[in-house]
């Protein structure tokens, strides 16, 4: 591990993510969405803002929507992580990483893995949700180049196509 | 940015809680959610030595009813309070305006007692809870003691907890049948901080309104109750000229200012708007409820 800052503790944790179980050593004000990219090298994460208004950062932590950024790695001890890595499932995309691939749900994809993680928990409790929902549930998600348009169609699309998988 | 360096603790009781608060005196902060403390931190803006992590405290996060109040502990999840039986059965008010509260996200980690630990003006369950008139327990070295929230607030920011204290419980005394209650805001987006927001609570006798309360958030340094409003309810009823007196009230009583999100005179004129609605909204639940 690099240099550690003075007065600091460093910890041993264990996390589980995209089904790897993973043992390593943190400083406690390391952040979970720097330790993903960082230390795991798990760079489909991104990091937009670093105070919780982007949702860039957004992974599933034990199957709940959690921004990275406003929580320590330490914090995720012992949690089950899903992030963007873990959609395809032996080298196919996730339905709705097809689905935003055919409705141009994207332009530089910066938004993306965390458009992708909120779309796929929204699609977990509401199989059909109408566009309304669609926009409720990604409302903290930012994106600067789409004008969202085209990811409440690929949402929508997706669900229509089964993407709960 | 990154937070600076800290020590690390994570207690598994109360009274370790309160002992690292003790030693360290205030060079210490309790992280519940962290969705209010790691954008400061991330931020820069807030430095603690030392970080008391209370999340393993699994002990503080339950959501009970007893003898006709409703108790949540401190760090019971907003996403548990939304989406709680009894929160919603027993104190409808409080979930609707924890539902305000960000996103998904947010909700899922952000707890009750950080929220009102942290004391934002513009935040909403400050303000359903002075309508609820509840009240929070504060532990601290000494023990426990009670604190309504009607005196919790101090300004922006600012609450009448001691840093050696930890916000373990809420208690919300039980919605009384023949109420209705509502809880409305204006913000920019889905999940954004209210510009401006109200709490009713409204219990109706017939055509009479037996009792009223009102707490509004976004339009002062801290939330507000609108005590002038309720009583003209309280006294003639609810009718389009009553409500248009206590709109007129509440645009009186705030003490709204101007930041880049509104002005002060939009805020003032959105309380004015919200109070009917949510006055009306609520006066037809609660018949509702009567029948
Ligand atoms: C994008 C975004 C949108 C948001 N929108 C809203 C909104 O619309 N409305 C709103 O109200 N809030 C909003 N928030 C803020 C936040 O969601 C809440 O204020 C809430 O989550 C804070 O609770 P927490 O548990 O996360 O507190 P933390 O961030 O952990 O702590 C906040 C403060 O309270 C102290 N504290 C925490 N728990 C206790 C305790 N038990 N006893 C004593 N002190 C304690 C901490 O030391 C710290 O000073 C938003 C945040 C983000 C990032
Ligand atoms: S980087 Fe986490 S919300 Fe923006
Ligand atoms: S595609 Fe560029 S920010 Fe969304």
């Amino acid at each position: 591990m690099a240099r550690r800052a003075r007065g600091t503790n460093v910890r041993e944790i264990e996390m589980k993510v995209n089904g790897i179980a993973y043992h390593e050593t943190v400083e406690p004000r390391r952040l979970l969405v720097d330790f993903l990219r960082d230390q795991l090298g798990l760079t489909g994460t991104h990091i937009g803002c670093e105070h919780g208004v982007c949702g860039a950062c957004t992974v599933l932590v034990d199957g709940q929507s959690v921004r990275a950024c406003l929580m320590l790695a330490v914090q995720a001890d012992g949690a089950e992580v899903t992030t963007v890595e873990g959609l395809a499932r032996d080298g196919k995309l996730h339905p709705l990483q097809e689905a935003f691939w055919e409705h141009h749900a994207l332009q530089c994809g910066f938004c993306t893995p965390g458009m992708l993680l909120t779309a796929y928990e929204l699609l977990q409790t509401n199989r059909k949700p109408e566009p309304d929902a669609i926009r409720d549930a990604i409302a903290g998600n930012l994106c600067r180049c789409t004008g969202y348009q085209n990811i409440v169609t690929a949402i929508q699309a997706a669900a229509q196509a089964g993407g709960r998988a | 940015m990154k937070p600076p360096a800290f020590r690390y603790v994570d207690p598994r009781s109360v009274a370790d809680a309160v002992g690292h608060l003790q030693e360290h005196g205030g060079g210490a902060k309790i992280l519940a959610g962290g969705q209010s403390l790691l954008p400061l931190m991330n931020l820069r803006l807030v430095r603690p030595q030392v970080v008391v992590d209370i999340n393993r405290i699994s002990a503080l996060a339950y959501i009970r009813e007893t003898d006709g109040v409703l108790a949540l502990g401190g760090l019971s999840r907003l996403h548990a309070v939304v989406g709680s039986d009894a929160v919603t059965r027993r104190a409808p008010l409080l979930a609707e305006a924890a539902a305000h509260v960000g996103h998904l996200a947010i909700r899922h980690r952000g707890t009750i007692g950080g929220n009102l630990a942290h004391a934002d003006p513009a935040s909403e369950i400050p303000a359903a809870l002075l309508a609820l008139e509840g009240e929070v327990v504060a532990t601290g070295p000494r023990g426990a003691r009670t604190i309504a929230v009607a005196d919790l607030f101090r300004g922006p920011l600012s609450t009448a907890l001691d840093p050696t204290e930890l916000l373990t419980e809420v208690r919300v005394p039980i919605t009384p049948p023949g109420c209705g209650s509502v809880f409305l805001e204006v913000s920019r987006r889905a999940g954004d901080f209210a510009l401006a927001g109200i709490g009713v609570l409204l219990q109706r006798d017939g055509e009479q309104c037996a009792r009223v309360r009102i707490g509004v958030c976004g339009v002062g340094g801290t939330p507000l109750r609108m005590r002038e409003a309720e009583r003209i309810l309280e006294r003639s009823g609810v009718t389009e000229d009553t409500l248009r007196a206590a709109a007129r009230a509440v645009e009186h009583a705030v003490a709204p200012s101007d930041d880049t999100q509104a002005s002060a005179d939009y805020r003032r004129h959105v309380a004015g708007v919200l109070t009917v609605r949510a006055l009306r909204q609520a006066w037809q639940r609660a018949g509702r409820e009567g029948r």
